[in-house]
């Protein structure tokens, strides 16, 4: 239990846990007292003094140690002048007074000095209607100003930090809040103060500037419009936008997000999403959100949807209506029966998998998961459970990350585990090269490519790092496939779980194995009873396949040819993808923001998203369409609200059984308070008002016990001498059907490029930044050059998903560029 | 008795018919030919304001439409550069449009606006046969260029027009 204090603040008796601030005790009260720097999340740091109080303390008798009574009343010592709620902690017996004469000439004050050198350019500053310094001088400022309107301070009005975040140096109030979530919650300290007095300024200090894949979060917590988005910049006032409950789609942490979207004119009149705010999850995101989730969402309105059924006639791919499409797709289907196959990728919804379980279960078809990482099994098995939250982590917890580079791959796993290891967790990361974790890591162990399994089996026989291990409070391992292709990574899966069953570490909160999915749903699909295929190549072979929301031909020149070979291909995308040309039907889907569904994160917690804008053009939801194949088929799907999807999956699939919609929507009160009238406190961050989500059951919570999985023995590919071996390895920004249609990413994602040891390079005669030809998978591909010591001689990283045929480690061949 | 009196009652109505026809001066104005001024403060058609230098006052910050009771008021903003600029500052107005059919002319949008860009004028012939054609989009609103100065979007030099709101004396009429 810990020890707890009263104090009295504004006459109110408030009892709060020992350490607490005064500000957030008098938040905790009902009691707003006006902040600029000080944030919640963050240690205060006493700049700004906008929090000025009035405090006083039970005087204390120095020879008895008792208080001095005066009245029968504890005699009050007051402090000698104003003090920061933000810097003072609770003590005893304390009182304070936030609106008391004096406490609130001091807050005029400060307000009355912070606006002689603001440029009051409210009608156009994007934070205007949601702005702190608006809100705050209404309430507490002074209405009129002492100072000469002509000595105003003036500065740079826009500079651009980076290509995605501006700066308006006269706006800013220096309270150092950008710069102070840049150092210590990114823990990317690319922001700086820079001159002094009334001429300090932000600036970045990073190559490329503001080098940070968090940057949008300080456009949240800043509060004036100091920094606002490229993205949005002038998109709209604040109080036009109407507000969409949603769920990041970009990986697999499931952050909460709120769509903003309004019917604008630029758009021919559509209704849009014009931004992406962070929705509080404690347990989840908390507050923040990645540069991928709050950037890359304008697939959606892209013109080159699809957007109407298109079937193959005399060689070319036609429009068709739906009745043509589905009674084709339908047919094909039923002609192939068990000779069909059913590919779906990680970008749609619980509800969507179901129907198509049942489609592929109905046919007596295979159902394929189209992922790049394996072991989902076991996460079904011994993955989180109910009551984890990262946050709780801390000293004498350990978190093992395997064979993956969470930053990457997951930017808010990685903000969470940094953290948890700045709380004192031990944290261990197990990978074949260097990953931006290990700087925050307790052991790094690095091993040669191929040796990922015995590594990991090894580790418990290691002293410290075994020990570690072994005697960790809690332990959660996160894995996926750096460097790895399905098999190598499902061999880690297997590897990490025996290392938690052995040292019982499973079945509890807090405790498991997570998945690194490449994709939002990937963790549903699993619970779902989709499998991923080793040879997937083999398995389309003269299958009629039924592909949905995964682009294998234009990953990989392989299973393009593979495509080619198969009977049907029936493909249902966003997008005319590589694979959907060559379908023979190509059924148009509603993107995810036009619909409702839920998806299963990659810490097994169901989510629900809401509809944000309407359908484009003819699409229909991928789990409507399904249905309607499936109803031609004679089966009883469901093609009714997702709801009822869901029901029928809760009653049938045990992990979900207890589930509904309306659980899903429940919201618990959350610290720290964030998104009403009083946004100065934790920033623009929406309130969570549409539910929390549930953990999925845990077969081994349930009392099930896991077996020990087996692993498999031999090793992945090794560097050969004199040859380079080209392993995959993912990257945030890369050409995903969801990122590519956003412009302001185009910097980020980059052109393609390769990354060697320098002794490598320079044996090739290559220097970094050139150009070179690499020949991979009977592919040549050009490809920029980068350089990294850390990694092994003879091997060479090849993100996924940037147009380079690397699904698996495989020989590569560079030489240059013509 | 009873009969005189009737009859002056009625004689007397007859000469103010009579004063009437032959004595006062018509006041129909013959509409549309001639039109009477309207006073001061009448609250006609908007107008939308330029500078002398032809710039558009108007800096789409959407304020009048949030101060509208009746939201008739649509505005979207696009960002201004030296090579294309509408008005001072960053921002202006890329679509403005008002819907005439609800605007109920009470002037909050002219008190909202940072920039006096929006003012009520003195035109009152609004007519249209479609409720489409009620809405009038920047086109019709905006004034046009005074004499001396040039139309938008006009080439400025660099770091000239940096500032949207200009200092303002107290406004009048
Ligand atoms: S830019 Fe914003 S968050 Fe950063 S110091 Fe200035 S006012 Fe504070
Ligand atoms: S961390 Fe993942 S889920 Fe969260 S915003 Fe970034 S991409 Fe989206
Ligand atoms: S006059 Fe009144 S109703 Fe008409 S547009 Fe202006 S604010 Fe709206
Ligand atoms: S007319 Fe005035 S209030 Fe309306 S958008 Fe333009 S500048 Fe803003
Ligand atoms: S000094 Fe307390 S909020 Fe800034």
């Amino acid at each position: 239990m810990t020890e707890l204090v009263t104090l009295s603040i504004d006459g109110k008796q408030v009892t709060v846990p020992k350490g607490t601030l005064v500000v957030d005790a008098a938040k905790q009260a009902g009691i707003d007292i006006p902040v600029f720097c000080y944030h919640p999340k963050m240690e205060p740091a006493g700049m700004c003094r906008m929090c000025l109080v009035e405090l006083g303390r039970p005087m204390i008798d120095r020879a008895t140690g008792q208080p001095v009574l005066e009245n029968g009343q504890p005699k009050i010592q007051w402090a000698p002048k104003l003090e920061t709620a933000c810097t003072n902690v609770v003590s005893d017996g304390m009182v304070v007074l936030t609106r008391s004469e004096k406490a609130r000439a001091g807050q005029q004050e400060i307000l009355e000095f912070l606006l002689t050198s603001h440029p009051l350019d409210c009608p156009v500053c994007d934070k205007g209607g949601e702005c702190p310094l608006q809100n705050l001088t209404l309430d507490y400022g002074p209405g009129k100003s002492r100072f000469l309107y002509n000595e105003k301070h003036h500065a740079e009005k826009h500079v651009p930090l980076g290509e995605l975040i501006w700066l308006d140096r006269e706006r800013c109030i220096q309270c150092g809040r950008c710069v102070r979530f840049q150092r210590l919650v990114a823990g990317e300290p690319v922001l700086a103060f820079d001159e002094r007095g009334r001429d300090t300024e932000i600036i970045t200090n990073s190559e490329p500037a503001f080098d940070s894949i968090f940057s949008g979060n300080t456009t949240d917590i800043c509060p004036v419009g100091a920094l606002t988005t490229a993205d949005f910049r002038f998109g709209a006032r604040p109080w036009e936008l109407k507000s969409a409950a949603s769920l990041c789609a970009q990986c697999p942490v499931g952050c909460n997000i709120t769509f903003n979207t309004r019917r604008e004119a630029k758009s021919g009149g559509r209704v849009v999403i014009k931004r992406v705010m962070p929705r509080q999850n404690e347990e989840v995101n908390e507050i923040w959100i990645c540069d991928k989730g709050r950037f890359a969402y304008h697939f959606t309105e892209s013109e080159a949807r699809l957007r109407q059924p298109l079937i193959r006639r005399n060689g070319q791919l036609q429009p068709a209506s739906w009745e043509e499409a589905l009674d084709l797709a339908a047919a094909k289907l039923k002609a192939a029966g068990k000779d069909a196959l059913i590919l779906a990728g990680g970008r749609l919804s619980n509800e969507d998998l179901f129907n198509l379980k049942k489609l592929a279960d109905g046919l007596g078809a295979q159902s394929v998961l189209y992922t790049h990482v394996g072991g989902g099994d076991l996460v079904t098995q011994i993955g989180l459970a109910s009551g984890t939250n990262l946050a709780d982590l801390g000293k004498g917890d350990t978190i093992l990350v395997a064979a993956c580079d969470l930053y990457e791959e997951a930017p808010i796993w990685w903000l969470r585990v940094k953290q948890a290891a700045d709380r004192g967790a031990t944290l261990i990361v197990v990978n074949a090269r260097a990953t931006r974790l290990d700087k925050h890591a307790g052991y790094v162990v690095r091993y040669a490519p191929g040796d990922e399994t015995v590594t990991l089996q090894g580790l418990l026989k290691q002293d410290k790092i075994g020990a570690a291990i072994r005697e960790a409070g809690n332990l959660l391992v996160f894995y996926a496939a750096d460097g790895l292709d399905l098999n190598g990574s499902t061999s880690v899966a297997a590897a990490c779980a025996n290392l938690l069953i052995e040292t019982g570490h499973f079945g509890r909160p807090n405790n498991g194995l997570i998945g690194v999915w490449p994709h939002a749903n990937d963790q549903g699909a699993w619970e779902i009873g989709f499998r991923p295929e080793a040879d997937l190549a083999a398995a389309l072979k003269g299958k009629t396949v039924y592909i949905a929301a995964a682009d294998p031909a234009g990953d990989d020149p392989r299973l393009a040819k593979a495509l080619q070979d198969a009977g049907t291909v029936i493909v249902q995308e966003l997008f005319q993808t590589a694979t959907a040309s060559l379908a023979e039907v190509v059924l148009p889907a509603a993107a995810y923001t036009e619909r409702e569904g839920t998806f299963t994160s990659g810490e097994r917690r169901v989510q629900r998203y809401y509809p944000a804008v309407p359908r484009w053009a003819e699409t229909k939801a991928d789990y409507v369409i399904t249905a309607e194949i499936g109803q031609r088929l004679g089966l009883d799907l469901e093609a009714g609200a997702p709801a009822l999807v869901f029901n029928r999956l809760t009653a049938e699939i045990t992990a979900f059984a207890g589930l509904s919609y309306r659980k899903l929507a429940e919201v618990r009160p959350q610290w720290p308070i964030v998104g009403r009238a009083d946004l100065y406190y934790g920033g623009t961050t929406y309130e969570n008002k549409q539910g929390l989500g549930v953990h999925l059951a845990a077969a081994a919570s349930a009392g099930e016990s896991p077996h020990l999985p087996e692993v498999r023995k031999g090793s992945g590919p090794r560097p050969q001498e004199d040859a380079l071996l080209a392993v995959p390895v993912t990257k945030l920004y890369d050409l995903g059907v969801t990122v590519r249609s956003s412009v302001l990413l185009e910097a980020r994602i980059g052109l393609p490029a390769i990354t060697i040891h320098p002794l490598t390079a320079e044996k090739m005669g290559l220097k970094a930044g050139e150009k070179a030809m690499i020949g991979l998978g009977g592919h040549e591909n050009e490809v920029l050059v980068k350089l990294d010591e850390t990694i092994p001689a003879g091997v060479a990283l090849v993100p996924r998903s940037m147009g380079l045929p690397v699904s698996a480690p495989a020989p590569l061949s560079v030489g240059k560029a013509k | 008795m009873r009969v005189v009196e009737p009859v002056v009652e009625l004689a007397r109505g007859l000469a103010t018919t009579l004063r009437m026809i032959f004595g006062e001066k018509p006041v129909t104005v013959q509409y549309p030919e001639e039109k009477r001024p309207v006073r001061p403060r009448f609250r006609g058609r908007h107008v939308l304001k330029r500078y002398d230098n032809g710039l558009e006052k108007c800096i789409g910050c959407a304020l009048c439409a949030a101060a509208c009771p009746a939201d008739a008021i649509f505005v979207e903003a696009s960002e201004n550069t030296d090579e294309a600029r509408y008005s001072p500052g960053d921002r202006y107005a890329s679509t403005y449009e008002i819907n005439m059919l609800r605007c109920i002319f009470c002037g909050f949008c002219e008190d909202a606006c940072p920039t006096e860009a929006i003012v009520l004028g003195d035109n009152y012939e609004l007519s249209f046969t479609s409720r489409r054609e009620a809405i009038y989009p920047k086109e019709m609103l905006i004034e046009p260029v005074p004499p001396g100065g040039q139309p938008t979007p006009q080439k400025t030099p660099p770091g000239v027009f940096t500032r949207s709101v200009p200092e303002m004396k107290d406004s009048q009429d």
